[in-house]
């Protein structure tokens, strides 16, 4: 194990590809992985990308990707699509947009299926993540489709989170719902030469605006005009920009605000918060895993099967049912 | 739904732009809870490698409807090799004559499924197919 550890370090594509299929299929090889290779990562930019579905966000990734790796700049991709909840199948066909990417031997696409995760990426989604950090992938580009509050868990898992939009999709009330707001470091009109992209920047820039003067904003930064984190550096202004992706427009600003972007984590101290927030994210997905998992050891199916039949004749009601399986498990 | 899923890539390599066939087996593939890679047209065998190496499959599935199969499967099967990876079973289908489908039985194509084969043949096969792995 410790040679295919080794290998990962020194970038070998097939002991990192192995690796991750390891880790998907076994929560002890995801344990191991982590623990021998967490002390090697934090130097990636992690960089996530969600919207809905249709936004154009595969096409975006593409062109991204694709001047980031002629600049040679060494870039893994993890485009994660929903599993079936009926079959626990998936289709996963991001690389289908992503095929000019071949060439470039500096970039490695990873698909993965959501697995019954709801919040968009998969449980070893991170995990993954951390294996490209540790191979030393500079950039490391999540993608996944985001509808509603699934996006706030890629929000949790990246350094910056791209929203990525398209004219006439959402109402005004639908984004204040979805709190995309909340979460956005850039905003993205894509498909900017249909109808309705002047008004839909406007729209956004307006609810960014209302937003400002009733909130101090999320992601632990002071989003006020003129105000400053706390190392003294201007606070992060979200932009709205304008892309038309799969004609290459509006992408060399994209990327220009994105490393403005890492630019201000790193000249404030809001990459380290964000590097406590995305531990403290991961710690806790990983605790309820546990606890669940133990629970489901130790209470016996039968017995839950007995609450849920005495719930449904109405003997008991759910939180009573709770309180006792917890009780009687030691919670 | 943890656990182990098998990851199939399937795709077309070469010049013929007739995907239907090829989704449909997608779909029927991941109806029956696999996870498909779907590469797509027009693929190079370098690119259907490259894909199967980074994303570490369990079996490749090609359609080919051309007629260029002759050409394109060999190549696969020896850059395969190449990348040590000659233990990942390649299955295929669409216009493939009987002596050209012995021929590539023979050179390692694991199976071959012509024109008439039902989506339950080949769900099953493919099945059958990782589960030898």
């Amino acid at each position: 194990m410790n040679d295919l550890f080794d290998k990962v370090r020194a970038g070998k594509f097939r002991a990192i590809a192995r690796l991750i299929s390891q880790i998907e299929n076994s929560p002890a090889a995801a344990l191991a992985a982590v623990s021998a290779l967490h002390r090697y990562t934090g130097h990636a930019h992690i960089i996530g990308i969600t919207g809905p579905p249709g936004s154009g966000k595969s096409t975006l990734v593409n062109e991204l990707a694709k001047q980031w790796a002629a600049k040679g700049v060494r870039l893994a991709i993890i485009a994660v699509d929903p599993s079936s909840p009926f079959t626990g199948g998936a289709i996963l066909g991001d690389r289908v947009r992503m095929q000019e990417l071949a060439q470039y031997d500096n970039v490695f696409i990873r698909s993965m299926a959501s697995r019954g995760n709801l919040g968009g990426l998969a449980r070893t989604t991170s995990t993954a993540v951390t294996v490209f950090d540790a191979a030393r992938f500079e950039l490391i580009l999540v993608e996944t489709v985001g509808a509603g509050q699934a996006e706030v868990e890629i929000a949790d898992a990246a350094h910056t989170t791209v929203v990525v939009e398209t004219p006439g999709m959402g109402d005004e009330v639908q984004t204040i719902k979805a709190g995309i707001l909340e979460i956005a470091d850039i905003l993205v009109v894509n498909k900017a030469d249909r109808p309705g992209a002047a008004r839909a920047m406007k729209e956004l820039e307006m609810m960014l605006h209302m937003g400002k003067s009733s909130r101090l904003g999320g992601n632990g930064q002071s989003d006020s005009a003129g105000e400053e984190s706390r190392a003294g550096v201007e606070a992060w202004h979200i932009p709205v920009l304008q892309t038309i992706a799969n004609e290459g427009q509006g992408i060399a600003e994209l990327i220009a605000r994105i490393d403005d972007h890492y630019d201000y984590l790193k000249a404030s101290d809001e990459w380290l918060e964000r590097e406590k927030k995305r531990s403290r994210k991961e710690i806790e997905a990983m605790l309820r895993d546990r606890f669940m998992a133990r629970f489901q050891l130790n209470v016996p199916q039968e017995l839950r099967e007995q609450y849920v039949e005495a719930i449904v004749k109405r003997t008991i009601d759910p939180y009573t049912a709770v309180d006792r399986l917890v009780d009687g498990f030691g919670g | 739904m943890e656990g182990q899923k098998p990851r199939i890539l399937i795709g077309k390599p070469g010049l013929d732009g007739h995907d239907r066939g090829a989704k449909i087996i997608a779909r029927a593939l991941r109806d029956s809870g696999m996870e498909v890679i779907y590469t797509g047209l027009r693929q190079t065998p370098e690119m259907i490698v490259n894909a199967a190496l980074q994303e570490d499959v369990d079996a490749i599935g090609l359609s080919i409807l051309s007629g260029a199969h002759m050409t394109l499967l060999p190549r696969i099967l020896s850059l395969l090799t190449e990348n040590d990876m000659e233990d990942v079973p390649v299955f295929a289908g669409g216009i493939i004559p009987e002596e050209d489908a012995q021929t590539l039985l023979e050179l390692g194509i694991v199976a071959i499924f012509g024109p008439g084969s039902s989506l339950k043949e080949i769900t099953s096969s493919v099945w059958k197919i990782v589960e030898r792995e």
